[in-house]
């Protein structure tokens, strides 16, 4: 579903030129959700956002659903991949009402105007249809991310990038929506690439596991491995003692 | 278990706000020794709310109502504000949870860590910033010379977070606060925050309430919990495996464990906890 090769990202230019992301190739299967775990600056939510089309300078390679795509996306392109953010106080207008939260994507991908899609997916994310009316204040953060999620799906991509989804929420809410995520999964077979720093999270839910430091991947863990807790090198080691106290 | 020495004693503490009826914290009774006690609760139960009621920074709307708010043996609730300020700071601390809007963002980290020291030691400018430097190397800041002239923009999370403490614990208080330490903070550092604060405090005899959202990471670190739902204490522990409250249990469930991997986690069952909550 994704293949990412020599993937490299750099921010500023001459003496000040830092290059965040230093040639990452990975892939991940159709159904399949990979997670990226690491220290915050290691280059995780850049690679992210490299792959949901929201930084433009990146080099190397990524192919989505077989296509390679350009950095400056075409409409088809941008529908394949979508994003949630970490903190559902800042990723949602906030003087706009959820139906016109939702309906944006469709009306800015020239698909309908989206106003009738915006019931149906409240209620498959477990919200009811009248919180349309509603502002994103008069809304728990549990219920923003809730929205988040759902946005993210209004245009049916067949993958979700997802940003620490759960670090702005409390321990019972990051359960309620971990839930949901891995239904919405199950339902419409879709490919996660999950982000974020909290271990049990991304053992919770990934069946495979990129460990990043300073923009590249120092370790490769899969189910059994973190069961376990198998290491193949001392960083992840390190990680996975500061995780569980 | 009964403390050594009590630092704080409360009992029946209620907090409401304006003319809402609603108790915010609602009958709140606990000694804190010279121990390490853990509030653990959702967002909303109170704990936050708790904290700042002893530490007397509750805006002008909210009304603490106490049988008994005693610190260092002295009741708090019946000081007049110019004696509260003295105290603060210098016999009680508070740590917030970011260390981006707790520190004062004009002011560079060596003046803020000194103007602590200036405010609560007598001492002399040149002293201060000694005593600065001093605390500064203490919370284990590599570099201290230079990191003292960042700003706080300039540095990152763990390292605001250990110059916040290196400021709260400066006067060696006989009480700290730390609300949400390591929220904001990333898991790799969350350990070394978290050592620190402990060893400090150990080294002072200072008694510390650690209010946070992660029972697990507070069962790791404290002596007792006290869970917090809905403005009251449901129960008091000293291990996690003798929660007894389904509120309890259902916040070690909702948790995910990579050791005993689940395909759903589970979440809470409100309804059934608000009837027992309702019996009781």
């Amino acid at each position: 579903m994704i293949e990412v090769s020599n993937l490299s990202v750099s921010f500023g230019s001459g003496e000040a030129r830092r290059q965040v992301v230093k040639g990452v190739s990975f892939v991940v299967g159709k159904g399949e959700t990979l997670g990226i775990v690491g220290e915050s600056g290691c280059g995780k939510s850049t690679v992210l956002r490299s792959l949901a089309g929201l930084d433009r300078h990146w080099e190397g390679e990524i192919r989505l659903a077989g296509n390679a795509v350009d950095r400056e996306r075409s409409r088809e392109q941008l529908k394949l991949a979508q994003m949630v953010f970490q903190d559902p106080y800042g990723s949602i207008h906030p003087r706009h009402r959820i139906e016109r939260v939702l309906a944006e994507p469709a009306r800015a991908m020239k698909i309908g105007d989206g106003w009738s899609r915006v019931a149906p997916s409240l209620e498959q994310v477990g919200l009811p249809a009248n919180f349309a009316e509603r502002f994103p204040h008069e809304l728990s953060g549990g219920q923003r991310q809730r929205v988040a999620i759902a946005r993210a799906l209004m245009l049916e991509p067949e993958i979700l990038l997802l940003d620490e989804p759960t670090s702005a929420l409390d321990v019972s809410v990051q359960a309620e929506v971990l839930n949901l995520l891995s239904d919405l999964r199950e339902e419409r077979n879709l490919t996660y690439v999950l982000v974020s720093h909290d271990l049990s999270v991304i053992a919770h839910m990934c069946d495979r596991v990129l460990v990043m430091k300073d923009g590249a991947f120092v370790d490769e863990l899969d189910k059994g491995a973190l069961e376990q807790g198998q290491t193949h090198h001392p960083y992840s080691k390190q990680l996975f003692k500061a995780s569980f106290l | 278990m009964p403390a050594p020495e009590t630092v704080l004693s409360v009992r029946n503490l209620a907090v409401r706000f304006g003319r809402s009826k609603l108790r915010a914290v609602d009958g709140v009774s606990l000694d804190l020794g010279t121990e390490r006690l853990g509030i653990v609760g959702e967002s909303g139960s109170g704990k936050s709310t708790l904290g700042r009621a002893i530490m007397r920074l509750l805006p002008n709307a909210a009304h603490v109502e106490a049988a008994t708010l005693d610190f260092d043996g002295k009741p708090l609730l019946t000081r007049p504000e110019r004696e509260m300020r003295t105290l603060r700071g210098n016999r009680m601390a508070l740590i917030m949870q970011d260390p981006r809007y707790s520190l004062n963002p004009v002011l560079s980290v060596g003046k803020q860590v000194a103007e602590a020291a200036l405010l609560h030691g007598k001492i002399g400018k040149k002293e201060a910033y000694a005593k600065a430097a001093d605390m500064l190397a203490r919370v284990r800041i590599a570099d201290v010379e230079r990191v003292m002239s960042l700003y706080p923009h300039q540095i990152s999370g763990g390292m605001g977070q250990r110059v916040m403490i290196a400021m709260m614990l400066l006067a060696k208080p006989r009480l700290v606060v730390a609300d949400e330490p390591t929220s904001a903070l990333d898991v790799s550092v969350r350990g070394d925050v978290l050592n620190l604060l402990d060893e400090l405090v150990r080294e002072n005899n200072s008694g510390l309430m650690l209010i946070s959202h992660d029972i697990r990471m507070v069962a790791a670190f404290c002596q007792r919990i006290l869970v917090m739902y809905k403005g009251r204490v449901v129960e008091t522990l000293t291990r996690l495996d003798e929660a007894q409250h389904p509120y309890t249990r259902g916040l070690i469930a909702a948790m995910p464990d990579p050791r005993n991997p689940v395909q759903r986690l589970q979440t809470l069952d409100r309804r059934a906890i608000d009837a027992l909550e309702a019996r009781s």
